[in-house]
């Protein structure tokens, strides 16, 4: 059975159908790409499977457990960690503490073991500073790990985010348009890091991106959205060759 | 010049890194620990020399109050990001269910060091009970309407402790909040007489527990700040859908860090309670709530030595200018803003950071010529 499966998923704000009649279905392990033109609807899907939106109706399944509706703590915990579209840090904590942040529910002791530093304090935050410093060397951040994540360049700030969103230890990684504001090198990177991440990690990552060369280079397979209703879904190259989708990108 | 700060900070970092042994937060308790030690031994010092004035020596325990709410206050300000305007009024909850406990107690727990230690839990209790149960509805609320709800909430504590009456005789405790309805029988005694407050609660705290009480709550903050869920208190503030998204239960921290900040404030109420002769709730309104939150802003948001530093001199400072009588008050707000000014101006912020740079870079040559 498929990793994620979204049935009829549909949200109305007062009169207006934002995301209507929503289907996606995920096979674990795939890259999948969900484009569209702006104001499509896309991150209003993002903001349902991470519950910051109830979903009007549809339902959405995450490895056989129905998530619809659920509290975005919740459903991270279920296992759906996210990205955001304007990088959303933690920009007064260390680069380091924005990853133990992450592994706030991985790794666990009580706010009364932190006052009084019971042997169980040091123990974890031990476990943590490593499991942290691990990540951090996997997006090659380890040199930066005592800089303000404020202070990070971009490209890196990008970076951290995905990697806090790792340390959560999801099943399904969402990606809100990870290319955002980067140059034609840094989306190469980013493209050879996103593989690097499906195939390290073993995650399946769905995104949103608008950048065409990034979405038609790594995503296995595409759904299009286009006022809020699927236009197109399939393989990359049968759906970026059709027809009804570049009629929605470039106009008649 | 924002690439200059970001070099100096770079620069900086590395200087950190060389000098100390011990990771930054640490160094940090340790530094801010020593300075509390050090001005308590030069003040023993002082005392004993007797160059200490009577009024000053008065004032002693009075930093020492003033430092623990301010330190309490910047948790909820400063780490949490949530502006409280009310934490005279856990203050008050401190003093007064600490001084009721003494008063009650009196006979019961005759060895007064004792009696304090009680009185102290039982002050710590009550205040974090209040921070507790106003936290629930209070927390819902962000920024300025949480503010505005934390002032009403000081105020109507307030207003209560205005109009409770406690006494108490052989039969046991009279609680009544109109004056004439406690039924006690002849032999009774007010313990809390309304607008009047408590008096005469045996003066037990002086500077050495204050003190004590400092290290040991800058102990528990700091422990608190640098733990799993300090983190989770400050990515709430940093970003608060972020926190949610990585699985962080935004109400249970928040509450933890209100409920704690509501607590050390009690722990100023009752060293308060246990060193002034006569304790009205009329002192915790919103006057003193606002003075606490300059400390903190003064000593600059999530920095607890700064917070004690601003406590310590915008305290004295008006026992100093006591000379110049009518225009004391006029001159001590102009010297509030100047050193707002000088403290926190983005100018003057970046002024001061090339001057530690160049001292530092100054200094770091002398010793490797040495």
């Amino acid at each position: 059975m498929a990793l994620l499966e979204v049935k009829n998923l549909g949200i109305s704000f007062g009169g207006l159908r934002a995301v209507d009649n929503f289907n996606l279905t995920i096979e674990k392990g795939r890259l999948y790409g969900l484009i569209g033109p702006n104001g499509a609807g896309k991150t209003t899907v993002f903001n349902m499977l991470t519950g910051v939106y109830k979903p009007t109706d549809g339902t959405i399944f995450l490895d056989q457990n129905n998530i619809t509706g659920k509290k975005t703590i919740e459903i991270n915990k279920a296992g759906i960690a996210r990205t955001f579209q304007n990088i959303r840090l933690f920009q007064d904590l260390s680069v380091l503490d924005n990853v133990k942040t992450g592994l706030h529910n991985q790794e666990k002791y009580s706010t009364a073991a932190a006052i009084f530093r019971l042997p169980v304090y040091f123990k974890v935050e031990k476990k943590m500073n490593e499991k942290a410093m691990e990540l951090l060397k996997v997006f090659d951040l380890d040199q930066e790990a005592e800089i303000l994540a404020e202070n990070l360049p971009y490209g890196k700030q990008r970076k951290l985010e995905i990697a806090r969103a790792l340390a959560t230890n999801p099943k399904l990684l969402l990606l809100d348009e990870p290319a955002a504001g980067m140059n034609p090198n840094e989306t190469q990177e980013l493209m050879k890091m996103i593989r690097f991440v499906r195939d390290k990690f073993d995650m399946t990552i769905l995104l949103i991106e608008h950048d065409m060369k990034l979405v038609s280079g790594i995503c296995e397979e595409l759904t299009v959205l286009n006022f809020g209703q699927e236009l197109a879904q399939g393989k990359s190259s049968d759906v970026l060759n059709n027809p009804l989708v570049i009629k929605a990108y470039l106009g008649e | 010049m924002n690439r200059m700060k970001k070099e100096f900070q770079k620069i900086a970092s590395g200087y950190q890194k060389k000098l100390s042994r011990f990771s930054k937060p640490s160094q940090n308790l340790i530094n801010t620990i020593g300075m509390v030690l050090l001005a308590f031994v030069i003040i023993q010092i002082l005392g004993a020399a007797g160059a200490l004035s009577f009024s000053f020596s008065n004032l002693l325990v009075g930093l020492c109050i003033y430092s623990i709410v301010a330190v309490g206050l910047n948790l909820c300000v400063g780490y949490l990001g949530e502006l409280s305007l009310g934490h005279a009024a856990f203050m008050s909850v401190g003093a007064f269910s600490s001084a009721l406990f003494s008063n009650m107690m009196q006979n019961v727990i005759p060895v007064a060091p004792i009696r304090f230690i009680f009185a102290l839990l039982v002050g710590i209790f009550f205040s974090a009970l209040f921070g507790f149960l106003i936290g629930i509805p209070v927390l819902r609320l962000n920024g300025d309407y949480l503010a505005i709800v934390t002032l009403a909430f000081g105020e109507i504590i307030k207003g209560l402790l205005n109009v409770f009456y406690v006494g108490m005789d052989k039969t046991g405790l009279h609680f009544a909040f109109i004056k004439d309805t406690t039924q006690m029988d002849s032999t009774g005694k007010m313990i809390l007489d309304g607008a009047q407050g408590i008096s005469g609660t045996q003066k037990v705290s002086n500077f050495t527990i204050g003190i004590i009480l400092l290290i040991l709550v800058l102990l528990v903050v700091t422990f608190l700040v640098n733990s799993r869920s300090g983190r989770a208190i400050m990515a709430i503030r940093d970003n608060r859908i972020a926190a949610e998204s990585v699985g962080i239960d935004i109400t249970k921290y928040k509450i933890i860090a209100f409920t704690i900040s509501a607590a050390i404030a009690g722990v100023a109420g009752v060293l308060y309670s246990h060193y002034y002769s006569s304790l009205t709730a009329n002192k915790f309104d919103y006057n003193t709530s606002i003075l606490i939150l300059v400390y903190v802003v003064l000593g600059g948001m999530a920095n607890f030595r700064g917070s004690i530093i601003a406590a310590v001199v915008l305290t004295l400072l008006p026992e100093m200018l006591r000379g110049l009588s009518d225009y004391r008050m006029l001159i001590y707000a102009i010297l509030l803003i100047i050193m707002m000014l000088l403290n926190w101006a983005p100018a003057a912020l970046e002024r001061r950071e090339i001057l530690v740079m160049k001292f530092k870079e100054k200094f770091s040559k002398k010793s490797k010529e040495v």
